[in-house]
């Protein structure tokens, strides 16, 4: 595939503003709109632009899929890990530990209506980056792994 | 009538996405036509949490009136998550299938009837 | 202390552990083949012990509720949630242990089977943790008391069934199987969720405690319980949406097909719960149990007759399965038919109730140990064709044995356990209504007929040349086969004991829903 030069600029300006996007609705899952999923999506829809504007085969050498597929998989272990301390920390399984611990994340809710804390929320900050992290990786190694099938045709 | 309209259309969805499943013949178009049928619902769960007037559940500067309720939302999205894996799922099938037979049409995959 | 722990936190235990199991595959994949192998027995033992923990639990105690992410799990309702449960919980009660324990063997028995690779030698990291994900699918089905949750469960069931079926991708004809599946099984659960979305409506909540507690079976909701039995009968292979069971089932690996007929079950659980737990006797109880015993008898003719025709063994007995999943349908079908009636219910809807259930855990013993055997077979042999098989009893002594085993408890041959639950059926059918005892009696004679022809063409003869070096099949292939062999003829031999110790329960926990409303909004 050879996009022309304009396509392939335009998708470097994008690139990082893509990505930061991404993780500002990864993290400010618990505040506004967005969360693991969607965010993820939004990274692995970054990888996809670069896949469109340069040739797939690029992409292929510098991101390899064993790197997103432990990427995946650190997301997911994260995600039961802090579900299972729930249990240590003698709460049910996904129960919030570190509601009201302080530190990162621990901060108490303010009553009443506020512009919102990044550092509240317990573990669904946490869940969420795990989310995060396992989307992102799931979503480009089912893209990368389509398009390998579809381009071997060719 | 005016406010069953969200709940009409998603019955309409639904149906346009079911005779599209049983009349087309392309694998493609009948996983459409599945997103269509799942369209209509996450339309009907969202419509069931509806309420005139209220404001999207976001506690973050929220202003004061009430809200529509949330649960329902979640509902949709966590369809629409299931939806992405199973829509992702099926494309990788049909992919291999029309590596294996060249061609995506239910009437050329006879293999397995009886 | 840890044993405490343990029971505490047993149902989400029940979920978790499989669930770590399947996500760390990968991880210990990396490290090799062995300690692969070892993670999966651990995890599939350790579930069935946490299942086996939680059955005793339920049924000396009673019903077990869990409630996710809150701070004291046994309670449901909080002080500041105004009466009604707010977060998802987890109602085990001695029908769902009952299914959960079924289950979770099954799991360990296909755990077991699958471990020699065979041909196959690439994707086993991913295979394994699909398997351990269908049985979080399947447990998670049987445990949760929540109706999106349920959703949830069986979606995550289908796709990593749907996998799995196509998990031999180099042949197109699987892939074809794994989609038809994908596909079916994906409109059903969208089917389910609009019925959810519909109850949801008009009860605002999605406990299923607390919907059956306010139902009033208006008309939204037999629009929504004809879209739950749609929906359910479909992923379970009922005969009208049964098509691509036949498919799915010969095609998939044989541990997986041994798998997929307790998913299927799982949905039928389904079906037994919406109609006796969030129905019960507000529900039209005549017509619903009539429209169920018309399925069953319907599942029952036509696969026995469809499985008579077929030349290939393992599609030979999914249509067997078709036909099996017809008496459970028939005999809780009975026992729904007469649900307002004390004194039949006394008489003998209770009992083909029991017949139902029973039949339903000896189905997944037999059948799954009939499905492991086609799969011994293939796995030395090659092919699944009748016609090319033959005198492999000369060979795979032990194989044959268990085909035995599993082939006269599928046609009712006593001392199996297939004919102790076939006879509670007829008995108690037969004071229902002589004829349908007397379809499901030809049924048997049918099948028996079937399993003497399969086994005739794959076992006797003699000894064939393409053949010569085929040998016993590996130890835990062998030993998985074992357990199930084991099973089918203890639970033969001590049918009684077996129905008083679980099934009874079991069948009066979907019988009581006043108990199962109370176990979670409390006033027992």
């Amino acid at each position: 595939m050879n996009m022309s030069s304009l396509v392939r600029t335009g998708a470097g300006i994008l690139m990082p503003f893509l990505l930061v996007f991404g993780f500002y609705i990864v993290l400010h899952g618990h505040l506004t709109p967005g969360g693991g999923f969607q965010g993820g999506a939004v990274i692995a829809t970054a990888f996809v632009l670069l896949m469109v504007a340069y040739s797939y085969e690029i992409i292929w050498e510098r991101i390899s899929l064993e790197f997103l597929k432990n990427t995946e998989t650190l997301g997911l272990m994260l995600f039961i890990l802090t579900a299972l301390i729930a249990l240590v920390a003698g709460l049910a399984f996904f129960g919030n530990w570190l509601l009201g611990a302080g530190g990162l994340f621990g901060t108490p809710v303010s009553y009443g209506i506020n512009p919102g804390d990044l550092n509240t929320g317990g573990v669904i900050p946490i869940l969420n980056i795990a989310v995060g992290l396992d989307v992102l990786g799931a979503m480009s190694v089912i893209i990368l792994t389509m398009l390998f099938a579809v381009r071997r045709d060719a | 009538m005016f406010a069953n309209l969200p709940f009409i259309t998603a019955g309409i969805l639904i149906i346009i996405g079911i005779v599209t499943i049983v009349t087309q013949h392309n694998l493609i178009k009948m996983v459409m036509g599945l997103a269509v049928v799942e369209a209509g619902v996450n339309l009907m769960l969202v419509a069931t949490g509806y309420r005139e007037g209220g404001a999207a559940p976001i506690f973050t500067n929220a202003p004061s009136t009430e809200m529509v309720m949330p649960t329902a939302q979640a509902m949709a999205l966590t369809n629409i998550v299931i939806g992405i894996a199973t829509t992702a799922l099926l494309l990788s099938f049909i992919l291999i299938i029309f590596r294996k037979y060249g061609s995506a049409d239910v009437r050329d995959m006879r293999r397995l009837k009886g | 202390m840890i044993g405490e722990f343990w029971s505490i936190n047993a149902p989400a235990l029940l979920i978790a552990i499989p669930m770590l199991g399947a996500f760390a595959t990968p991880l210990l994949g990396k490290m090799g083949k062995t300690p692969r192998n070892l993670w999966i027995l651990l995890i599939t033992a350790l579930t069935f012990a946490t299942s086996a923990l939680l059955a005793a639990e339920v049924y000396t105690t009673g019903p077990v509720i869990y409630t996710f992410g809150a701070v004291d799990p046994a309670v449901a309702l909080v002080s500041d949630s105004g009466g009604i449960p707010v977060r998802i919980i987890f109602n085990v009660d001695a029908m769902s242990a009952f299914m959960a324990l079924m289950a979770s063997v099954v799991g360990l028995v296909a755990g077991i089977y699958s471990l020699p690779s065979g041909k196959m030698k690439s994707g086993r990291d991913g295979y394994f943790s699909l398997l351990l994900l269908l049985l979080v699918g399947i447990l998670g089905m049987v445990c949760t008391g929540d109706l999106f949750n349920f959703f949830v469960f069986l979606e995550i069931s289908s796709l990593a069934g749907a996998a799995l079926v196509a998990y031999r991708i180099d042949k197109g004809v699987a892939v074809e199987a794994g989609l038809k599946y994908a596909f079916l099984s994906s409109l059903a659960g969208l089917i389910f969720l609009y019925a959810v979305a519909l109850l949801y409506g008009q009860y605002d909540s999605l406990n299923i405690a607390v919907i059956a507690e306010r139902m009033q079976f208006g008309f939204l909701d037999k629009v929504a319980l004809a879209l739950f039995l749609t929906g359910l009968a479909m992923k379970a292979g009922a005969v009208p949406m049964h098509f691509w069971m036949p498919d799915t089932y010969s095609m998939a690996p044989s541990a997986i097909t041994a798998f997929l007929v307790v998913s299927s079950q799982a949905s039928l659980y389904g079906v037994f719960r919406i109609a006796f737990t969030l129905y019960g006797l507000r529900l039209n109880y005549v017509t619903v149990g009539w429209f169920i015993i018309i399925l069953g008898v319907l599942s029952m003719l036509v696969g026995v007759s469809m499985a008579i025709l077929q030349e290939n063994v393992k599609r030979l007995m999914a249509y067997h399965s078709i036909s099996q999943t017809g008496y459970m349908l028939l005999g809780v079908g009975v026992g729904l038919a007469v649900l307002g009636d004390p004194a039949m219910m006394e008489s003998f809807g209770l009992t083909a109730m029991e017949g139902g259930l029973f039949h339903l855990v000896n189905n997944a013993m037999y059948k799954g140990l009939l499905f492991l055997t086609a799969g011994a077979i293939f796995f030395r042999a090659g092919t699944h064709n009748l016609n090319k098989l033959g005198g492999l009893g000369h060979s795979m002594k032990l194989t044959m044995l268990f085909f035995i085993i599993g082939a006269l408890a599928i046609a009712g041959i006593p001392p199996f356990n297939g004919f102790s639950s076939k006879l509670m059926i007829y008995e108690s059918v037969f004071a229902f209504n002589p004829l349908l005892a007397i379809i499901a009696m030809v049924v048997s004679i049918l099948t028996l007929a079937s399993f003497v022809k399969v086994f005739h063409a794959i076992f006797m003869g003699p000894k064939r040349g393409e053949y010569a070096g085929v040998n016993e099949v590996p130890v835990p292939m062998l030993a998985a086969m074992g357990i199930l062999a084991l099973l089918t003829v203890l639970m033969g031999i001590f049918p009684q004991q077996f129905v008083d110790l679980m099934i009874r329960p079991a069948a009066g926990a979907l019988v009581n829903q006043g108990s199962y409303i109370a176990s979670v909004m409390g006033g027992l």
